[in-house]
């Protein structure tokens, strides 16, 4: 194993160009301690986010390598083979703000517009509701509560790139887990706005964003049963 | 220039060889209809049209033509079971099945063709 | 527009079945080459045949368009109206050339 790490690291926003570095390389050392020691060490001026450096918040997402990863979680010695560069840039299909930090904006707006958010109804139930934890709607909503919007599978998604209107995993996947959601009472609006042009059915099931979402969650299931549930209710 | 890593993925590669044999077919189709509709003039100038038809370079893109009808229908029924049945797939696998499925009727084809 | 997607899935699922069933006939028909005299036996004044290859015709009409429009619309710029209407056209160019070879080879 070489002692030096070359990085070339995105600077700029859209426009811009790499800057190389050379970084000691250490045994277990992760992307995130090389970006960290960056920004740290060598150029103050680099940009980039992290919060919890422990894979739970999903803040440190950029793309590695050609491919969308959790910087935090991602070792070194996993991506680069030899003497192999490592090449950092910020995530795809996002406004850039600046170097590795991309604006979020849009990828949230994109979850309210597929109504991402739990509709209690005009009348809520005042108790608690029982929802057996086996039934098949339950373990639908389960296999996909726990994202945490890290942006990782938008940014693999080649049709978010392609069509800029498009929902995208991560706010369709959502979406799924309410349809799931006995509780919910707005499942009407919520079919129709998954179901536009923009929704379910531009998804053409490459499934990067289940092959790449740390969580294991798998979008490319979900948004196809927003398809099914499309479908049953002849919704748009 | 590294490769963008979710064009390696075998989705992608399945969803792009489905893709592109959906083009084919949809250039091809209207070329067989008038080929077909020249029997309207009898089956002679059918016949006559077959014929020329014979040449080599014809008969390699007639094997295309069936080989891409196979992959659109085998990756069609991927698409369609994972969006209608729920289907939970082993990408490689499925893909597997598919190229192979493919690879048969190919290889029929040619065989009868003698 | 969620009836486009529903269309060409549901002629996604006819075209399966006769896609298979075609791919079959021609896997079959074509043993040691194959001639006019050969196809036209077997669909001449076959009213079966007929009816088959016309639901087949009009199923590809729906679906092949539809499928070209999601093509379009994501790989260049065209979109609007402009794209759906010159895909009608090949829609409507698709079932007049289909049924056409379909009565040609029925003997009409």
């Amino acid at each position: 194993m070489s002692d030096v790490l070359g990085v070339d690291v995105w600077r700029g926003t859209e426009q811009g160009a790499f800057q190389a570095f050379a970084i000691p390389r250490r045994q277990h050392q992760t992307v995130l301690d090389v970006v960290t020691e960056i920004q740290r060490e060598h150029d103050a001026t680099l940009s980039y986010r992290f919060a919890c450096r422990v894979g739970m918040c999903g803040s440190c997402a950029m793309v590695v390598n050609g491919r969308p990863r959790w910087t935090c979680r991602t070792r070194v010695n996993d991506v680069v083979d030899g003497d192999e560069r490592l090449k950092l840039e910020p995530l795809r299909s996002f406004t850039v703000v600046k170097d590795l930090a991309v604006e979020m904006t849009q990828f949230f707006d994109k979850w309210k517009a597929a109504r991402g958010y739990f509709e209690p109804g005009e009348h809520p139930e005042r108790d608690f509701a029982a929802v057996p934890p086996d039934t098949k709607k339950r373990k639908f909503a389960d296999a996909g509560i726990e994202c945490i919007g890290c942006g990782v599978c938008y940014s693999a998604c080649d049709v978010v790139a392609w069509d800029k209107e498009y929902l995208g995993p991560a706010a369709l996947n959502r979406a799924w887990t309410l349809v799931n959601d006995v509780r919910d009472r707005g499942q009407r609006e919520r079919l129709d706005a998954v179901s536009d042009s923009n929704g379910c059915q531009a998804c053409h099931t490459h499934m990067s964003c289940t092959r790449f979402c740390p969580k294991g969650i798998e979008p490319t299931y979900a948004i196809a049963g927003l398809k099914r549930a499309m479908f049953r209710w002849g919704a748009g | 220039m590294t490769m963008r890593a979710s064009h390696s993925q075998r989705g992608f590669i399945a969803a792009m060889l489905h893709r592109l044999s959906g083009i084919a077919l949809a250039v091809f189709l209207p070329m067989h209809f008038l080929a077909l509709a020249t029997a309207l003039n009898g089956a002679d100038a059918f016949d006559k049209f077959l014929t020329v038809t014979r040449q080599p370079l014809l008969e390699v893109l007639e094997v295309l033509i069936v080989v891409a009808l196979a992959i659109h229908l085998t990756l069609g029924l991927r698409a369609l079971a994972v969006e209608f049945f729920d289907f939970r797939e082993k990408t490689l696998a499925v893909l597997s099945v598919c190229l192979a499925t493919v690879f048969a009727v190919g290889l029929i084809f040619v065989l009868n063709l003698g | 527009m969620a009836i486009l997607f529903i269309a060409q899935r549901v002629t996604a699922f006819v075209l399966a079945a006769a896609v298979a069933v075609h791919l079959g006939t021609i896997l079959y028909a074509v043993r040691g080459g194959l001639t006019a005299a050969e196809i036209l036996s077997r669909t001449h004044g076959n009213m079966l045949f007929a009816l088959f290859y016309a639901v087949f015709v009009f199923a590809v009409a729906i679906h092949a368009p539809i499928g070209l429009r999601n093509i379009l619309r994501e790989w260049t710029p065209w979109r609007g109206l402009p794209l759906d209407l010159v895909l009608t056209a090949f829609s409507l160019l698709l079932a007049f050339l289909g049924m056409r070879a379909v009565f040609a080879v029925y003997g009409v």
